[in-house]
């Protein structure tokens, strides 16, 4: 009789992680508690560095579990988990023989950050909103016109100690420089500014990108946050820097301003990891036993660790992570 | 306006038996404002409050001067305390917000670093024989006021609308800095949205104005004013809120700190005589009122009871506008009738514009 491994989350971590288990001869159930699968992937539009289709994507990987047959429960919660079973919020408890959380990761509230006004002027968007408008193909100001200024700020909840973020969500910085250059596309003649307090382009190509979105795109890049933003009486939003570069304080009107929002520990880690035994990050994502040689395993055997369940990750990444956590499953089961 | 996010930030106010505490400068900018607030609470709202005068100043514009160490503000604090005690009360209401400011920030200090208050009851009992319990609350007398809107608003006489159009006022709220940008959670609304005058303003029917430099500081900061050489910083800030807030014609200005209702009056002076340039609607000022006042309008006192003839800006256009009769004759006499002076023209009020100069001649 096959093994069975629960994937917890069916993100495309989760979809990878199940992949490769049935690859491997092994039983895996997919549970999601979205109506279909996919996670934050399904609300973005290209991903950097190179502006793929997210949904090029999103359509492989449920291709290929759609033709492996692989068993997906959708629009199921999971309230807590054993290396053995898994307990849904209906009541019912699911046996395996072991479990790979990939839950995830949950975007920042950016109206939490009062000062930016989000939800609250209308010209104030998060990255995700942004990449919604651009899959919609409507990207406008709330009037529906077209903007002529666009700031993007980088590190909204991230590495901010007052509102308990001290983590970088790494992936922010690269999708403000992609926006960015999107943006500039769409709307030639606008001017765009990123306000931030440092780039890291660490990725392969992320460097190439912010060097071509300066010189074939012009997009200024301002380093310094943004205090506050206010709105103004043409319906604009008035932001106030300081830009650190030559130390002196900056005020404009933008159309739109942009905030790059980052990724948080889901609110419900703290529950799964006290039910479990599980251990924690002080940021709030589950911690891996070892960040050097059990990466994507646990402090409890027999529960594994896939995507940013565990820290903010990149795309690619989060699929490599996810075929490490299906092999040590796999030698966990079959040991 | 979408204000959503006020109402994450409420505290608890005290229904009733307030140990008043007032302000060292309130009652020489607008030596009205105090009493109007305890006429309204007693009178108006049946309230029961003590204006006990042993209480003395907090010294929190000392200790912002760096001239009273924070050891010593604390004893002082202590004993405010310990006389509020004595008197039976526990609810402690401050009528400046840079005492509020103090108490709050003294109290979070003790809970935080519970040495120091064990310190500061050594220092008080040393010091006077003393000892105190904390208050069981502590507001501001713009939350109090806040918290009785909507019975204010049940016996206005007025209201914050355009007697001849009926259209809502537009009003400027200021908050002082210290009221809730120390502590963000202490304030009535949060710092970013606060919330406490524009309750007040909307329950009695004006509008209120968002406008791009809303929570900039009026300028006042201390340092800024009590530092002659910082003066210019000082008239900066103020000059950057009044040209800002400008396109929006607001009616007034309110503020719930005695610096900001201050700076934001005298400094449209000092910036007409300076430039002539005048911020108002009908050409010269644009009036600036204490919640007390405001409050005090609404409710029918006289506008001369509440003091608003020592405002440096001329309130009679916005007295028009409510509808609200006055004698004009009245304006100068003070109490029992006595003449109190009267203040030369000026620019920003009602005054011929040849008296503009320019003062780089």
């Amino acid at each position: 009789m096959k093994k069975r491994i629960i994937v917890i989350g069916g993100g495309v971590a989760g979809m990878q992680t199940a992949l490769r288990l049935a690859e491997q001869g092994i039983e895996p159930v997919i549970v999601e508690k979205e109506p279909e699968l996919g996670g934050k992937l399904r609300g973005w539009h290209v991903l950097f560095p190179t502006f793929t289709p997210a949904e090029q994507v999103l359509t492989d990987l449920r291709r290929r579990i759609n033709e492996r047959g692989i068993e997906v429960m959708t629009s199921t919660e999971v309230v807590g988990l054993e290396p053995r079973s898994v307990a849904l919020a209906d009541g019912r408890r699911l046996t395996c023989d072991s479990v790979v959380l990939a839950s995830g990761s949950t975007l920042f509230d950016a109206s939490i950050k009062e000062e930016y006004g989000y939800g609250i002027y209308d010209n104030v968007f998060t990255s995700a909103d942004l990449e919604r408008m651009f899959n919609e193909g409507r990207v406008a100001k709330a009037d529906g016109s077209a903007p002529r200024r666009i700031a993007f700020l980088h590190c909204v909840g991230s590495r901010d100690e007052k509102v308990c973020q001290q983590h970088c969500s790494k992936v922010c910085c690269v999708t403000g420089v992609k926006q960015a250059m999107e943006m500039k596309r769409l709307f030639p003649e606008a001017d765009v500014f990123n306000f931030y307090m440092d780039i890291r382009m660490f990725g392969p190509g992320y460097e190439e990108l912010y060097r071509e979105a300066q010189q074939s795109y012009n997009i200024h890049f301002v380093r310094g946050r943004i205090s506050e933003a206010s709105p103004t009486l043409e319906g604009r939003v008035q932001i106030k820097a300081e830009d650190t570069l030559t130390g002196r304080p900056l005020r404009m009107s933008v159309d739109m301003l942009v905030l790059l929002i980052g990724m948080r520990a889901n609110d419900d880690n703290a529950r799964l990891a006290d039910g479990a035994g599980l251990q924690r990050a002080r940021s709030g994502f589950m911690a891996p036993r070892d960040l050097f040689l059990g990466n994507v395993a646990s402090n409890v055997d027999g529960i594994f660790y896939a995507g940013t369940v565990t820290a903010p990750k990149t795309i690619g990444e989060s699929l490599n992570e996810a075929t490490a956590a299906a092999d040590a499953a796999v030698r966990y089961v079959e040991a | 306006m979408k204000r959503r996010s006020w109402q994450e930030y409420q505290k608890e106010i005290a229904d009733d038996h307030y140990y008043y505490a007032r302000s060292c400068i309130r009652q020489n900018f607008f030596p009205g404002s105090e009493k109007a607030f305890i006429d309204i609470l007693t009178n108006d709202l049946g309230k029961d409050l003590l204006d006990d005068p042993k209480h003395s100043s907090c010294t929190g514009i000392g200790y912002h001067s760096d001239i009273v160490p924070l050891e010593t503000i604390m004893t002082v604090v202590a004993r405010q305390f310990s006389l509020m005690n004595e008197a039976g009360y526990e609810n402690f209401v401050t009528s400046c917000i840079t005492s509020f400011g103090i108490y709050t920030e003294i109290l979070a200090t003790w809970h935080e670093f519970p040495e120091t208050e064990e310190k500061t009851r050594e220092n008080l009992f040393k010091a006077t024989g003393r000892e105190f319990r904390k208050p069981a609350n502590v507001a501001h007398t713009s939350d109090v006021m806040f918290h009785f809107r909507d019975e204010i608003a049940a016996r206005a006489k007025h209201r914050l609308v355009n007697a001849v159009t009926g259209e809502p006022l537009r009003v400027v709220e200021h908050i002082g800095c210290h009221y809730a940008k120390i502590f963000p959670k202490s304030g009535i609304g949060g710092s970013e949205f606060p919330y406490v005058l524009a309750g007040m303003i909307e329950s009695w029917g004006g509008e209120v104005v968002d406008y791009p430099e809303r929570r900039h500081c009026c300028g006042f900061g201390f340092r800024n004013y009590l530092v002659q050489a910082n003066r210019g910083y000082s008239i900066a800030n103020s000059h950057k809120k009044l040209e800002s807030m400008a396109p929006y014609k607001p009616d007034f200005i309110v503020a719930n700190c005695p610096g900001c209702a201050m700076f934001l009056d005298k400094w449209q002076y000092a910036i007409a005589e300076m430039e002539g340039t005048t911020y108002g609607q009908n050409g010269h000022g644009i009036p600036v009122l204490t919640y007390e006042e405001m409050a005090g309008l609404v409710l029918g006192y006289d506008p001369w009871a509440l003091g608003i003839q020592m405002h440096q800006v001329d309130v009679e256009p916005l007295l028009d506008k409510m509808g609200i009769e006055y004698d004009p004759a009245a304006k100068y006499l003070g109490r029992n009738g006595k003449y109190i002076g009267k203040p030369e023209s000026a620019v920003v009020n009602c005054c011929p514009t040849d008296t503009i100069y320019d003062i780089r001649e």
